[in-house]
């Protein structure tokens, strides 16, 4: 049987017309003929400018509503969907001792990349230790395919999921034990990044501190609050900054995206007398880790013969045209009727999804959810949304309640069109009619009734405050996104780790302007370390989902966007960069640092 | 549920295109592929063995001759481009000057031409000399089909074909990698001319990487 990117069953002509159409046109422009003036030669364009309705040249185009993939770009194998259950990656367990024990310095003699020696080691001394291995393994995305070679934390796509409280300062050493030999895509020396933590900076997995084969790097996570040092001395930092949802990733400069697509990426859960992990305590959310969830999601495309394929010659942003979530192309997954939090993270490289539930049966039918954070951070009361938009390392976690769909199949829909690295397509024609998106995963609620001791977020009307925006900014600092001859670049300049562009002074604030003026591009935009808050869009209020604590935010085109932050604690470098995983790679990235004077530098 | 059959769909996907005789290149046998190796995957699906032309007027094969078992850089230009071109060049020239003979030796460099119908090798040779271009660094002419054809496979496109013609909206990125490892990357070519330098070293084995980032180093302390 085959089947089209959304899960539905089609004819083998009509599969045959697909590959037909997408392969055709890639040959077509391939052999120089997507010129006008050649295609009207050859009778394939008519004088409208669209392509003629030859059998199999537009079929994909029809089916998709969309254009076809980049020419590079094969169109994968058929896979059916829906015939495994969504993995849940297992808790990483942590060891009783390190050998040699961590230091302060970089132990260099003993094998660690590490240049800087950590600056709160012993000030938060690690309760736990843990080991983990950069590897080849492998993975098999889909019964239907044939594994391919990808790289993962232990070997594992996703990696292992670090459950963190705060207060139990841990301690990682990553042993990168990748093989020279890349397969095609990827370079074998890593870094990784805890997206968001309130790292200190040798220890944030900055993309500038990669480290080589054989190489170990060891990385400190205090796990504490910001203002931990400054403004919340006395509390043990604020507890309005508190964080739940991070994941950890490669960050290689240069090479993130090829690193990241090829499987190292995975969750870091981080609970407190809040949200607990326990149902019938603090915020009482649904218990981890039977009823909260971590999903992933990440498109891929594979070669003709199944193996995961990497466009290495597209700058624009990589697209894929399967679906995966936690490592499975369109998976199922089983569930209680009751209520379960997701915590869901779209990990690109490029793509921006916007996930509606949908009844099939009754396409039409609106399927309300909660969501409960933005970004990993509760936001102040639960929202009750019908969808939820995700850029690129965008996260949200929310509560889906399957006492209304006991015995049927709810699907997650991916509604957002997009068909190149530019980003979604722009409003009003942004999403497809119900029913006629990406199905990325098939929720059956057939498992028995059983007890929901978690709260109705209906009658939840508080997580955390935000803190204050009150108080007048150091500094405003202006950052414009932009292409330039192709070039990825902000204020005209180019990523260089050895450069910091502008210097924070510690414990200060400072508001930041992001600007797009470019008609066609979308850029998700990320800052290490702290969170901010996002004052303004377009100088408008920005909507009731956006209005909490985030650290990735999507700037659409001719965009203008106000952010307010509070760099506390620490000192040491971090980058800002587009999210667009390919764009960051070329480029579209900068280095800061915070020090105890800083800097005015207005437009840096 | 039947299960979709591997020599079906390798099958499929090896149907013939229905303007069978178009299709000029990269059409191969897809069943052979499982038992390609990732180098030569990326051969095929981006480095076309096409005829070009050198500056020094030499007909050469792309892959066979400039890329193949190379540490490389490859860019497009063209020689009366008065945009941004003129400053990527002069920055990979200082590239050149600063590495030395080492380009020509363990890294090579490919401008390729976006008007083949204009810069013919004599141009080019001007162009040089105007420059200063040492030895180790290919400017390639030849067919227009043929160059765009590896314009598109090097991906110096711009995903809206309207403003994928304008031919200064596309071309200011350097690819760089190292050909036999499959080490393939992409940097602004108005990146620092140290960072170019820097990011060289991201391809290179070892001995030659450290010289290279000692040369950065001391762009960097000239600078200051």
């Amino acid at each position: 049987m085959y089947y089209n990117v959304f899960g539905e069953k089609v004819s083998r002509k009509r599969y045959k017309e697909m590959v037909n159409a997408q392969k055709n046109r890639r040959e077509l422009i391939a052999a120089r003929l997507h010129l006008r003036r050649d295609l009207l030669k050859m009778g394939l364009l008519t004088a409208a400018g669209t392509l003629a309705a030859k059998t199999g040249l537009s079929a994909r185009a029809a089916s998709l509503g969309a254009s076809p993939l980049p020419i590079n770009q094969p169109a994968s194998p058929p896979t059916r969907p829906f015939i495994e259950p969504m993995p849940v990656m297992p808790v990483k367990v942590p060891v009783g001792s390190l050998h040699p024990a961590p230091t302060v310095e970089p132990n260099t003699a003993a094998g660690e990349g590490r240049t800087r020696p950590h600056q709160a080691l012993t000030m938060f001394p690690p309760k736990k230790f843990y080991i983990v291995r950069q590897m080849a393994a492998p993975i098999q995305l889909s019964p239907d395919l044939p594994p391919s070679i990808m790289w993962g934390f232990d070997g594992m796509v996703p990696g292992p999921t670090y459950v963190a409280r705060y207060g139990e300062p841990i301690l990682i050493r990553n042993f990168n034990n990748l093989p020279e030999d890349n397969g095609g895509f990827g370079i074998p020396s890593p870094t990784t990044h805890l997206h968001n933590g309130h790292t200190p900076s040798e220890s944030d997995g900055n993309p500038c501190d990669f480290y080589d084969i054989g190489q170990f790097y060891d990385q400190h996570y205090p796990n504490v609050l910001a203002g931990v040092l400054s403004t919340h001395k006395d509390e043990g930092g604020d507890i309005r900054e508190a964080m739940h949802t991070l994941w950890y990733h490669d960050h290689r400069v240069d090479f993130t995206a090829q690193n990241a697509y090829k499987g190292l990426a995975g969750f870091y859960l981080l609970f407190n007398e809040f949200d607990t992990g326990d149902e019938n305590t603090g915020f009482r959310l649904p218990s981890f880790p039977e009823f909260d969830i971590p999903m992933m999601f990440a498109d891929k495309v594979f070669d003709e013969d199944g193996k995961l394929f990497y466009d290495l010659f597209n700058l624009d942003g990589v697209l894929g045209d399967k679906f995966t979530v936690n490592g499975k192309i369109q998976p199922f997954f089983q569930v209680h009727p009751r209520r379960y939090r997701f915590r869901w993270l779209n990990i690109g490289p490029s793509r921006f999804y916007e996930f509606f539930l949908l009844d099939k049966d009754n396409p039409n039918a609106k399927l309300p959810f909660w969501q409960i954070s933005n970004d990993g951070n509760l936001l102040p009361r639960p929202v009750q949304v019908e969808s939820v938009r995700l850029g690129v390392a965008e996260r949200a976690d929310v509560i889906i309640d399957f006492s209304h769909y006991a015995g049927k199949s709810i699907y997650i829909e991916n509604r957002l069109r997009q068909v190149n690295g530019q980003g979604p397509v722009p409003p009003p024609n942004d999403l497809t009619p119900p029913g006629q998106g990406n199905l990325v995963l098939r929720f059956d609620v057939v498992l028995p009734p059983v007890e929901d001791h978690s709260r109705d977020p209906a009658e939840i009307t508080k997580f955390y405050d935000l803190p204050e925006t009150t108080e007048e900014p150091r500094v405003t600092r202006t950052f414009k996104f932009d292409r330039l001859n192709g070039q990825w670049s902000i204020n005209s300049q180019f990523m260089d780790c050895q450069e910091p562009r502008f210097r924070i002074q510690q414990n200060s604030v400072e508001r930041w302007i992001l600007m797009n003026l470019s008609g066609d591009w979308q850029h998700p935009i990320h800052i290490h370390f702290e969170e901010f808050q996002l004052l303004s869009r377009n100088r408008k209020r920005p909507p009731v989902v956006e209005r909490g604590r985030k650290d990735v935010v999507r700037l659409t085109e001719n965009e203008r966007l106000e952010l307010y932050f509070r760099f506390r604690d620490f000192l040491g470098q971090y980058p800002l960069h587009c999210h667009n995983m390919v764009h960051e790679d070329h480029a579209m990235m900068l280095i800061w640092e915070i020090t105890p004077e800083g800097d005015t530098i207005l437009v840096p | 549920m039947n299960k979709v059959k591997r020599r079906d769909f390798l099958a499929l996907s090896a149907a013939t295109p229905l303007a069978g005789g178009l299709l000029t290149g990269g059409t191969f046998l897809e069943s052979h592929r499982a038992t390609l190796s990732a180098r030569e995957r990326v051969r095929q699906r981006y480095f076309p063995n096409v005829t070009v032309v050198t500056h020094e007027g030499k007909k050469v094969r792309f892959y066979d001759d400039l890329i193949k078992g190379k540490i490389v850089t490859i860019n497009m230009m063209y020689a009366h481009c008065a945009d941004v071109c003129p400053m990527i060049t002069a920055n990979l020239v200082r590239v050149q000057r600063l590495l030395g003979d080492i380009i020509g030796r363990d890294i090579f460099m490919v401008s390729l031409t976006l008007k083949p119908e204009m810069d013919t090798p004599e141009l080019f040779r001007q162009y040089m000399k105007g420059y200063g271009i040492g030895p180790g660094w290919t400017f390639v002419t030849g067919e227009p089909d043929t160059l765009e054809l590896l314009r598109v496979k090097l991906g110096f496109t711009y995903p809206d074909p309207e403003k994928d013609k304008d031919d200064t909206l596309h071309i200011g990125n350097v690819r760089y990698g190292n050909e036999p490892k499959v080490l393939w990357s992409a940097c602004p070519g108005q990146a620092p001319t140290a960072w170019l330098i820097t990011a060289l070293s991201f391809v290179t084995p070892p001995p030659l990487k450290r010289k290279l980032l000692s040369i950065a180093q001391s762009v960097r302390a000239a600078q200051k």
